[in-house]
């Protein structure tokens, strides 16, 4: 170490200041476009005031009581929707994901390719053909009617069904993709030896291949949870008044009547809760490898 | 043998799922409609095609969506890739938090992120329009930019790089000649996604775009009214293209892949 010159000491100065150099900007971005107004949006929330006259801080924490008094129900919309698209969604994209790993030799990337394809069509497009497909004169209407799963009058569009649907096939790819990385990791031989070792194939997928596609779960989850959680387009265009969400709520309050204190006191609220639910199963699943 | 047929099917299944909106979609393009709304099948015709852009404000809509997406996708895929570079390449103080300051956009849903923005530029006075929304995207695109690059970063060999410093290629020359044709893949990945992305956000545009309009805003409005069908000939104009884009995405990586082996 002592024969160290200056020069190689200013080197590694200026090779020390690389990595902040490289990460300024998009800090900076983080900071301005992200930090600040989350800052601003818990402040504003302890605003009062009214449009007309302007808002002052004064640490009222009435908006944060009217969420809990006012808007239970729709708190309790979100987060039974996001859960219901959630498990369900697993449900199906689990296998779906396990099918693509271990069943499709050679088409892996077409098959994969297909599962992005609603991405292809715009966002409000395929949940507006929902409309279509689950229209009251619509093929699944009349199928269900023909099978009595649904009665003489029954309707699906403008039900929580419909939202549930629409939740479920927005964000499918989500919850398949992350599972499906988790699982083409996996070795053949691993489940060759469990095979070998005498487990049955429920037994080597209970100890093997499941443990080993816990990533994925917990990615696909979270992926779909949240932005479900927040959704508020899918019950505008597929649901009806009865079941909106804190979504509807904060999207009414912001843009239409135009109320921001309250506005972003149920923000911040879905915003911690949706925290709070996240950091809680995260620890109960168990994974760090998420935040590095 | 049954677990084969079992799966096969039900892939089967999956795709029709997943293809049946996507079919509704272009398929209504094509609706002879007579009625005010276009949800019920009434027949082939070519007319809508004929001059999608004919509806007032549609086409300034479109440019606006591909103009913010190309330019938000350009900006965060170039200031991601700095971060991710950072990260892999380099060990420093802040790690931990740069790494949680880029998680958090990405745990937050939409409607969280767009009201907190719109409360910026509301206690900014900052008016609301083209400017703002750009801004947004480069927010959410950022991280997701990130990710993508990371990925293929960690990938990769770094004996190539210390090679070619040892051929005496400074700094500057190995990135340009080594490391960027490497990540390259990584790259315009992130660029697509973040195109991707961006073109189709409706949520947080929808907070800050004030009177400015792009299409995902355009056709949330016209559902108000009941959806024209040029809307549905724009959407399967954009799938059309989005499925070629990614053919000769796939296409070039085959490619490469080939001849590398």
């Amino acid at each position: 170490m002592t024969t160290r010159t200056d020069a190689a000491d200013k080197a590694d100065r200026r090779r020390r200041r690389v990595p902040y150099l490289l990460l300024a900007p998009g800090m900076l971005w983080l900071l301005l476009f992200y930090v600040i107004p989350m800052f601003g949006l818990a402040i504003t929330s302890l605003q009062e005031g009214s449009l007309e006259q302007g808002y002052t801080f004064t640490g009222n924490i009435g908006s944060y009581v009217s969420v809990f008094t006012t808007y239970l129900p729709q708190l309790r919309n979100s987060l039974m929707f996001a859960l219901g698209a959630t498990v369900i969604g697993l449900l199906v994209g689990y296998p779906l994901a396990y099918a693509i790993a271990f069943y499709t030799s050679r088409w892996k990337s077409l098959f994969l390719l297909m599962i992005l394809v609603p991405f292809l069509v715009p966002f409000l497009l395929r949940t507006l053909a929902w409309r279509v497909i689950l229209a009251d004169q619509g093929v699944v209407v009349s199928a269900l009617k023909t099978v009595g799963l649904l009665g003489e009058n029954g309707r699906l569009l403008s039900t929580g069904w419909a939202i549930l649907a629409g939740l479920v096939y927005n964000y499918l790819a989500f919850m398949t993709l992350p599972i499906y990385v988790s699982l083409d990791k996996i070795e053949p031989s691993l489940l060759e030896a469990a095979n070998d070792l005498y487990a049955t194939p429920w037994t080597a997928f209970r100890k093997v291949t499941l443990p080993m596609s816990m990533p994925g779960i917990i990615s696909g989850t979270l992926l779909t949870f949240i932005p479900a959680a927040g959704d508020y387009v899918n019950v505008e265009l597929l649901g009806n008044r009865n079941w909106t969400m804190m979504g509807n709520v904060i999207q009414s309050k912001f843009l239409v009547i135009i109320d921001y204190p309250a506005a972003a006191a149920i923000s911040f609220t879905l915003m911690a809760i949706i925290v709070t639910v996240v950091v809680i199963y995260v620890r109960r699943v168990g994974t760090e490898e998420l935040l590095t | 043998m049954r677990a084969r047929v079992f799966y096969r099917t039900l892939l089967g299944l999956g795709i029709a799922y997943l293809f049946v909106p996507v079919l509704v979609v272009v398929a209504f393009s094509f609706n002879d409609f007579k009625g005010r709304r276009n949800v019920s099948w009434e027949g082939f015709t070519l007319r809508h095609w004929a001059d999608p852009f004919k509806l007032p404000g549609l086409s300034e809509a479109v440019l606006n969506s591909l103009t913010i997406a190309f330019l938000s996708a350009l900006i965060s895929t170039i200031v991601g890739t700095l971060i991710a570079l950072a990260l892999v390449r380099y060990r420093f103080r802040g790690r931990a938090t740069t790494n949680l300051l880029l998680f958090l956009p990405m745990a937050s849903p939409e409607v969280v992120m767009g009201s907190a923005l719109l409360t910026l530029f509301v206690a900014t006075h900052v008016g609301r329009g083209y400017v703002t929304v750009l801004l947004a995207h480069i927010l959410f695109n950022l991280s997701y930019a990130v990710v993508t690059v990371r990925a293929r970063i960690v990938g990769f060999d770094r004996h190539l790089e210390e090679a070619a410093m040892d051929l005496y290629a400074n700094e500057w020359q190995t990135f340009r000649r080594v490391t960027f044709p490497m990540i390259m893949p990584g790259v315009l990945a992130a660029f697509m996604l973040a195109f991707a992305l961006s073109f189709d956000d409706f949520v947080i545009t929808n907070f800050n775009s004030g009177s400015m309009q792009t299409f995902p805003i355009f056709v949330y409005g016209a559902t108000k009214r009941g959806v024209p069908p040029q809307v549905n000939v724009l959407g399967t104009m954009i799938f059309g293209v989005m499925v070629i884009a990614m053919g000769i995405f796939l296409f070039i990586q085959n490619r490469r892949k080939k001849a590398r082996d």
